[in-house]
């Protein structure tokens, strides 16, 4: 790696990625790269095991083997694999947003975005301590946090609906809410499942929009879960197909859509291996 | 050794006691996923039924036929205990069914504080003891200074309770009734849409564990002959300690798990000492749920992300 | 048994009652109780003259029981009936009641401090010098310690949402820290109440530790069993605590410096008043009360800080929590140890009262009653604590003072002997009447335009 110079660096290294449930290999020996600034797809049917990966990379699994590396702007790179959960977001600046959608319902979408804010809160009020006793500037930071909840409220348009209970909104706001509450976190490296899951057309569509803002106005590079081809083949850059936890094809979004096992993952088997099925059941 | 099997007998016995106890827990907690807490308790309250239905036989037919009254006792203590877990289901816990989550649990404890006052309020607080039956016992091992001595209590109780177990299992794993009930453990929406009337495969779980906790309450009975209001939180605590080493949710887990419990405490006070012997409970419950929640034969959790 | 059958547009023409059914009902009931009654209460166990047990047939009682409950769930279904048609015939309180005192909780708080300030002066106007000395101990520092230990146990519990069934380990701990200090080493109560305090926080934190990634019954259970393991060990490790005899004699705090006593140097002697043991109830009132409120305090700040923030969040979604960067083991655990610390306060300030501890006075019925004054009053709410505390206790303490209730029921009639029996009935009826507590909404931390309460519904259970 020594020899790649530093801003030649992929965001995010996966290598040789292997999770095994008891028996069950849901990803197997798993190997890709997202690269800054890119809208990296990873596509694959159901129960191919591309949440598991998410679930890797975020740090809710621990893999049982491989090994992924995220490296910073500023040169410093992280082995996701060693990091507990949490520290993946604190630390190595990776967010992610749920298949099914974890808000915190009971509380207001402005207060969403500040829990999202925790860490450098945290320390602006002192660990607690300075902040019970009404010392250091824990004020004027969190007016800062409100701000920067406001800039993204504004983004998503939701800035009318902040002092509501979150579990208000209709879907697709809870939808583009869940993805603002993870930006808050300041990532270099959003994951996002299956964001277009459950959206209408014109939902989908401003959510595009979304993605693309926060990749061209933001800089942050986005890993996504996808089923709705639409939204992939528009907006990313970079696809990796997943079946059966394995690999089966990499590359740009025209690539893959030509890839024959691609088709055949998703179309079932094509039409010579039916022909050489149906001679060997002695049909044809 | 003669030391380590009469102690192996006495653990045995108690075993089967906590073992009966944690049945109820394990398949409350299996079918709606709630502690009864207050199930202690209602083992406490079969203790007194049995104990009123004793005197009762007693002085209407004589203290002649010990068996027979015992299996009467046994029958009578079953039924009403029943009926007074399946009214506190009803009452207390089904109106909360599908509410908040910590709701049941508080009404479980209140219903635990209601039943152990309830019954030192009707039957006064001092301990009741009845005068001492099937007090025979068979020598196994005659040595010159310790011998080795199965009583009849405690062949009845060991009987009784492997008999009752078979006959509990046989309806669980074999009758429509138990795969009922396993259906609602999985799934109780979907259940409900096959057409199982959920609400009374919940009332017959309620009935069942009561019915095995009466029998524990006879057999403690038998066993000590003496019973107070404040009997239900502590082996209530410790047959739930067994379900859960044993692997809550599991039949064949809560019975390991009272045997092994009963071994612990009866070995811990012969062997240490018998004034940390709740300690040494408590401790392995503590010590299970953090190392291994699951239990025995209890299945793993995965998270759910 | 929820009807909402009703909808706006159905006609409401008037229904005639179906006394049949109800009838039914209430006959089914009614003889249901006949069976519960039977074994139970039919004979009670009496040990007689020469030490045998005998049975005493109680007839009249059971028939008693089968026509109160045949009568009340008569009156029930009949209830229930009208019910559809005209929502209800009864109503406990008007409706919005509590809507209308959250709109108004700042007057409220206000009107509350200003009541709970004054109150040993209206005892004192009320009842007399003699007389107001019950009702400022046995009431008010009575109430205040549980409102105390609920509003802490409300930071775990309420906030955090973590169930704990042991937290009357902490006021034990805090006791005993304070008893047996204060014994040996003479030191003072004003240096011994933060120690206490800190003593139990750090108990919190290392029983806490092990545990805190358990999920709710199994949280409980497990804190329930360390609660006990304390007691326990209270109890057996005599050299230590003096077993069950427990410790007596325990220095009661002065006014800095000044003791409550009929010497010369007394509180009052030094302030030229009669000798009265009032002043120290009085003065351990306003202790207990600035206690409280300093946990008050304390706990809405923390609400409105990331740490706060954060035990919220948790309640609602753990996993969400942890992909947003926070150290769940961590924000656990100062919840835990936050609540464990007014507990160990609470704990000192009771063997300072007391003079005198017990482990009988630590035991599991005392946790269960601290989680029921904070889940009795809404899950995080701070006014349904106190409103919780002061039902629950107050209304259990007024039992004592049912005296005149044996003028009915007779000499035999102890009214005290149902206090907790009427508390357990009491827990279940308020969880099925409003199973998230008196005061169910939660206030918004923070707001950009207006402030709005958000209704039970919306707040997740979390994980577990």
């Amino acid at each position: 790696m020594a020899t790649v110079p530093l801003h030649d660096r992929p965001l995010l290294q996966v290598e040789h990625l292997t999770m095994r449930f008891g028996g069950l290999t849901a990803v197997n020996d798993l190997s890709f790269e997202a690269r800054k600034g890119d809208i990296t797809a990873l596509i694959g049917p159901n129960g191919a095991g591309k949440t598991t990966v998410f679930n890797c990379i975020t740090g809710f699994y621990k893999p049982t083997e491989g090994m992924m590396t995220l490296t910073q702007d500023s040169g410093s790179s992280y082995l996701l694999e060693r990091m507990p959960d949490f520290r993946i977001s604190w630390k190595a600046k990776v967010a992610r947003t749920f298949q099914n959608i974890r808000l915190f319902g009971g509380m207001t979408v402005l207060e969403n975005l500040l829990v999202a804010q925790h860490n450098p809160l945290m320390i602006a009020s002192g660990f607690t301590f300075l902040g019970v006793l009404g010392i250091g500037g824990y004020r004027s930071r969190e007016k800062e946090a409100i701000e920067k909840a406001k800039f993204w409220l504004e983004k998503i348009n939701l800035i009318d609906r902040a002092d509501d209970p979150a579990a208000d909104l209709p879907y697709g706001d809870q939808r583009r809410l869940e993805i603002a509450r993870a930006m808050c976190t300041d990532p270099v490296l959003l994951c996002l499942d299956e964001p277009a899951a459950g959206l209408n057309p014109r939902e989908s569509h401003d959510l595009n929009t979304l993605l693309l803002s926060i990749r061209k106005d933001i800089g942050t590079a986005l890993l996504l879960i996808e089923h709705d081809m639409s939204v992939v083949m528009e907006i990313s850059d970079h696809v990796v197909v997943l079946d059966y936890g394995t690999k089966i094809s990499d590359g740009t979004p025209a690539e893959v859509k030509a890839d024959p096992r691609v088709i055949a993952a998703y179309l079932g088997v094509d039409d010579e291996e039916v022909a050489a099925v149906e001679a060997e059941v002695g049909l044809a | 050794m003669e030391v380590f099997l009469q102690q192996l007998i006495n653990g045995l016995t108690l075993g089967s006691i906590y073992g009966l106890i944690a049945i109820g827990y394990t398949m409350v907690f299996g079918i709606i996923g709630m502690v009864n807490f207050a199930h202690g308790d209602i083992f406490m309250l079969s203790a007194f039924i049995a104990l009123i239905f004793f005197m009762l036989i007693a002085s209407w037919f004589g203290a002649g036929l010990i068996v027979v009254a015992l299996i009467f006792v046994l029958i009578l203590a079953m039924f009403f205990t029943s009926l007074w877990n399946w009214t506190i289901e009803r009452v207390a816990y089904r109106p909360l069914r599908g509410s908040f989550r910590l709701a049941p649990l508080i009404s479980a404890i209140g219903m635990s504080i209601f039943l152990s006052n309830f019954v030192q309020v009707v039957q006064g607080p001092r301990n009741k003891s009845i005068p001492p039956m099937l007090n025979k016992s068979i020598t196994l091992i005659e040595s010159t200074t310790y011998s080795v001595q199965i009583s009849y209590k405690q062949i009845t109780i060991i009987v009784t309770t492997a008999v009752l177990l078979a006959a509990f299992w046989y309806i669980v794993q074999k009758t429509p009734l138990g795969r009922a009930q396993r259906a609602c453990e999985q799934d109780r929406k979907m259940a409900a849409l096959l057409g199982i009337d959920v609400d009374r495969t919940i009332s017959i779980t309620f009935v069942m564990g009561a019915a095995l906790a009466a029998v524990a309450g006879v057999m403690y009975l038998v066993l000590y002959g003496v019973v107070s209001f404040n009997d239900g939180f502590v082996p209530g605590v410790k047959a739930f300690t067994a379900a859960v080493l044993g692997g809550i949710g599991s039949l064949p887990g809560a019975v390991i798990g009272g045997l092994l419990i009963g071994l612990i405490e009866v070995m811990w006070s012969a062997y240490f000492t018998i004034d940390y012997k709740d300690v040494a409970a408590f401790c392995i419950l503590a010590i299970v749920l953090v190392f291994m929640p699951s239990g025995i034969l209890g299945r793993p959790e995965v998270e759910k992300v | 048994m929820a009807q909402t059958s009703s909808t706006p547009n159905a006609t409401p023409g008037p229904r005639k009652l179906d006394l049949k059914a109800a009838l039914k009902e209430a006959g089914f009931a009614a003889f249901v109780t006949l069976g519960l009654c039977i074994p139970i209460i039919a004979w009670g166990t009496r040990q007689n003259m020469d030490n045998v047990l005998v049975l005493d047939p109680r007839w009249d009682a059971v028939a008693w029981a089968v026509g109160i409950v045949f009568v009340g769930r008569f009156l029930m279904a009949l209830r229930q009936q009208g019910k559809a048609d005209r929502k209800s015939l009864v109503r406990f309180l008007p409706h919005g009641t509590f809507a209308f005192f959250q709109r108004n909780s700042r007057v409220f708080s206000l009107f509350g401090l200003g009541f709970l300030v004054t109150f040993p002066i209206i005892a004192i106007n009320l009842a007399g010098w003699g007389g107001a000395l019950k009702w400022i101990d046995n009431f008010g520092v009575q109430i205040l310690i549980y409102v105390m230990l609920g509003w802490g146990l409300n930071i775990v519990v309420g906030l955090a949402g973590l169930l704990d069934l042991g937290y009357v380990a902490f006021y034990a701990v805090g006791a005993y820290s304070y008893a047996l200090l204060a014994k040996n080493f003479g030191l003072s109560f004003w240096i011994l109440l933060p120690m206490s305090g800190i003593l139990a926080a750090f108990w919190g934190m290392l029983l806490g530790f092990p545990v805190l990634r358990l999920r709710g019954d199994y949280l409980a259970i497990v804190t329930l069993a360390f609660g006990e393991i304390i007691r326990l060990i209270l109890i057996n490790w005599v050299e230590f605590s003096n077993g069950y005899a427990g410790i007596s004699g325990i220095p009661r705090p002065s006014f800095f410096g000044i003791p409550f006593n009929a010497s010369d140097e007394g509180f009052a002697a030094v302030f030229g008043l009669e000798f009265s043991p009032l002043y120290r109830t009085i003065f351990l009132y306003y202790l207990i009360l600035a206690l409280a409120l300093l946990t008050a305090f304390v706990s809405l700040r923390l609400r409105r800080l990331p740490v706060g923030r954060a035990w919220e969040a948790l309640r609602e979604d753990e996993i969400a929590c942890r992909s947003l960067g926070i150290n769940t083991t961590n924000t656990k655990l100062t919840a835990f140890s936050i609540g464990a610390m007014f507990g160990g306060f609470a704990g000192a300030f009771f063997s300072a009262r007391q003079g005198f501890i017990s482990p009988e006075s630590f035991v599991f019925m005392e946790s269960a009653i601290i989680l029921a004054i904070v889940v009795l009053g809404g899950m995080g709410s701070l006014w349904g604590c106190a409103i919780a505390a002061i039902v629950m206790i107050g209304g259990t303490e007024l039992l004592r003072e049912l005296d005149w209730l044996k003028a009915i029921f007779g000499n035999d009639f102890d009214p005290t002997k149902y206090r907790m029996l009427i508390f357990g009935f009491a827990m279940v009826v308020i969880m099925i009447w409003k199973p998230r507590g008196l005061i169910s909404t939660r206030e918004p931390t923070t707001f950009l335009k207006e402030k709005k309460t958000i209704s039970a519904d919306m707040v997740q259970e979390g994980h577990g």
